[in-house]
């Protein structure tokens, strides 16, 4: 398409291609976007340092008492935003699960991955990818959460069948 | 203000591939018809309200560009999103906007453009219509994944299997081959389900909704305006609730039903004064969120249709068909039809109109019997829920 693309705007001096299946006209935007998004973790860097350890660090309202994961700053039930950092127990039972074939380009390295949904047993659920053959899991399946390094370099959870 | 709200007009694009027409041009296509069917002008609007989730098109400033283009300049105008349910959230703006007695006339346009972007920056966008952190930085979701975990969860408690899935997906096309606005105008069979590609397991590609260019256009009228115009021809708007839910699905209880949709249906239906025990003793059929055949299912249960555990049963006996308990999504659905994903919801009050007015193409026109339609648009998983009422005779 780049090629004929290249070749139309030098002949009509316009970047202009028919589309490929109707014919009807369309002008090709000569401005690309790529997006990358900055978001704050500042307050909860003690989870990546948990991670680290090979961890699952969470936030627990001292007042009340709710275990809140992924960790957040705030209690909305108390309105209050002090939290201790508690670690969880790293098993639960997997709910539910699916593979996805048609990834989006930014997940291209990877071949098609299983995310799955389990409840731990201390309360929260988690959603992650599964390792192994989704094929050999069912909803019910006793897994335990495993810290690992991705292809992208960095720490992340995963579910393990137990 | 106003007690009751009628749609007095409507408009509707051809949906599909619609490489011949920009976006200005593409909404013209459905509000030219939408002031025509309710003779009125563009003066006589006093606010529009444009649904687009600006999902694939390259405007940024959509209201500007069809006040432009459709004249509608300098009347006032907002710009909803609400995901995948951002029609029906538009048509939730001109409704209360009319019922507060701000506006008396509102056209509410919903569309999108999504082909003007390539096929896999809209698989990345639409993926992240969830916790953007947790669930599609780290773990790559997708939209039909997203869905996928539900139908996955559904399958296993229940017993339905994935060709239950697909006989959605026929009845769908069977309709939207009746439908000459459908992306989609031909039949399939299981098979072409079941031997199509895996998109996100359980779900193939003829499990999945298209990625759709279109626009639809309604217009609301005060009561007192449908009295002043002396118009004949209109669907009053009965009842609507909406619902919102968790942006990460490991926040939810369950994935065999969508929390929001239930709430949204159950304030809808007592606003309309409709039994939540029999609902379908109400309804003449509705049109339900079939982004992906087990969601048309799961719909069937969270609005009431049958009991939790018995949605892949309707569709198995065929029960939504016309002529069965409801009929659902004679106009193809979203599956056949297309999913612009701003003009959906808008799309199904115009189908709410054509049905209940007995307007529809022939073969794909239900009994009205009841005078009541039912439209459920749901943006994201659950994320946002909208459903509403229409019916023939005022609340």
């Amino acid at each position: 398409m780049f090629e004929q693309l290249k070749k139309n705007l030098e002949e009509f001096g316009f970047p202009v291609l028919p589309d490929e299946k109707t014919g009807e006209l369309q002008w090709i935007d000569v401005r690309e976007l790529k997006i990358r998004y900055i978001i704050s973790i500042n307050n909860i860097k003690p989870f990546f340092d948990g991670l680290r350890n090979g961890k699952l660090i969470t936030t627990k309202c001292k007042k009340c008492g709710e275990l809140y994961f992924p960790p957040q700053k705030d209690c909305p039930k108390c309105k209050m935003s002090e939290m201790e950092w508690v670690e969880i127990k790293r098993e639960g039972t997997l709910e539910t699960l699916t593979v996805i074939f048609v990834r989006p380009p930014s997940f291209g390295v990877y071949d098609p991955y299983t995310v799955a949904i389990a409840k731990l047993d201390d309360g929260p659920r988690i959603l992650a990818w599964l390792r192994g053959d989704p094929r050999q899991v069912r909803p019910g399946q006793r897994v335990r959460v495993e810290v690992s390094r991705r292809k992208e370099g960095y720490l992340m959870y995963e579910l393990v069948p137990i | 203000m106003s007690e009751n709200v009628a749609v007095v007009g409507v408009g509707h694009s051809k949906f599909g591939t619609r490489k011949d027409v920009n976006m200005a041009e593409l909404a013209w296509e459905s509000i030219k018809p939408a002031l025509e069917t309710s003779g009125i002008e563009q003066k006589d609007i006093d606010f529009f309200v444009v649904g687009y989730a600006g999902l694939g098109g390259s405007e940024a400033a959509m209201p500007s560009v069809i006040a432009e283009y459709a004249e509608l300049s300098p009347k006032g105008s907002m710009r909803v999103e609400a995901a995948c349910a951002t029609g029906n959230a538009a048509i939730r703006v001109g409704y209360t906007a009319i019922k507060a007695g701000i506006a008396d006339l509102v056209l509410v346009v919903g569309i999108e453009k999504m082909q003007e972007s390539p096929n896999p920056t809209v698989i990345e966008l639409i993926g992240r219509f969830g916790s953007y952190f947790w669930e599609f930085e780290n773990f790559g979701l997708t939209f039909p994944g997203y869905y996928a975990l539900h139908g996955t969860a559904y399958m296993m408690k229940y017993g339905a299997t994935e060709e239950d899935f697909a006989r959605v997906a026929v009845k769908n096309h069977y309709y939207g081959a009746k439908n000459p606005y459908a992306q989609f105008q031909k039949e399939i069979t299981i098979e072409t389900v079941l031997k199509s590609p895996y998109i996100a397991w359980p779900f193939k590609l003829f499990d999945c909704s298209p990625i759709t260019d279109g626009s639809a256009a309604v217009v609301l009228a005060s009561e007192e305006k449908v009295k002043e115009l002396g118009i004949d021809e209109r669907i009053w708007i009965l009842g609507q609730g909406t619902g919102t839910g968790t942006a990460n699905l490991s926040k939810r209880e369950s994935f065999t039903s969508l929390a929001s949709a239930r709430y949204a249906a159950e304030i809808a239906y007592k606003m309309a004064k409709i039994d939540m025990d029999d609902p379908t003793k109400y309804l003449d059929g509705a049109n339900v969120h079939d982004c992906f055949t087990a969601p048309e299912i799961i719909a069937y249960e969270d609005l009431r249709f049958c009991k939790p555990g018995e949605g892949y049963k309707m569709i198995r006996e065929e029960q939504t068909y016309i002529g069965g308990k409801i009929p659902v999504n004679v106009d193809g659905g979203l599956k056949a039809k297309g999913h612009p994903i701003g003009a959906t919801g808008v799309s199904q009050a115009v189908e709410a109109y054509k049905q209940l007015l007995q307007k529809a193409e022939p073969g794909r026109q239900a009994d009205i019997k009841k005078g009541r339609w039912l439209a459920h648009n749901i943006g994201g998983t659950g994320h946002f829920a909208y459903v509403t009422i229409y019916g023939l005779e005022k609340r």
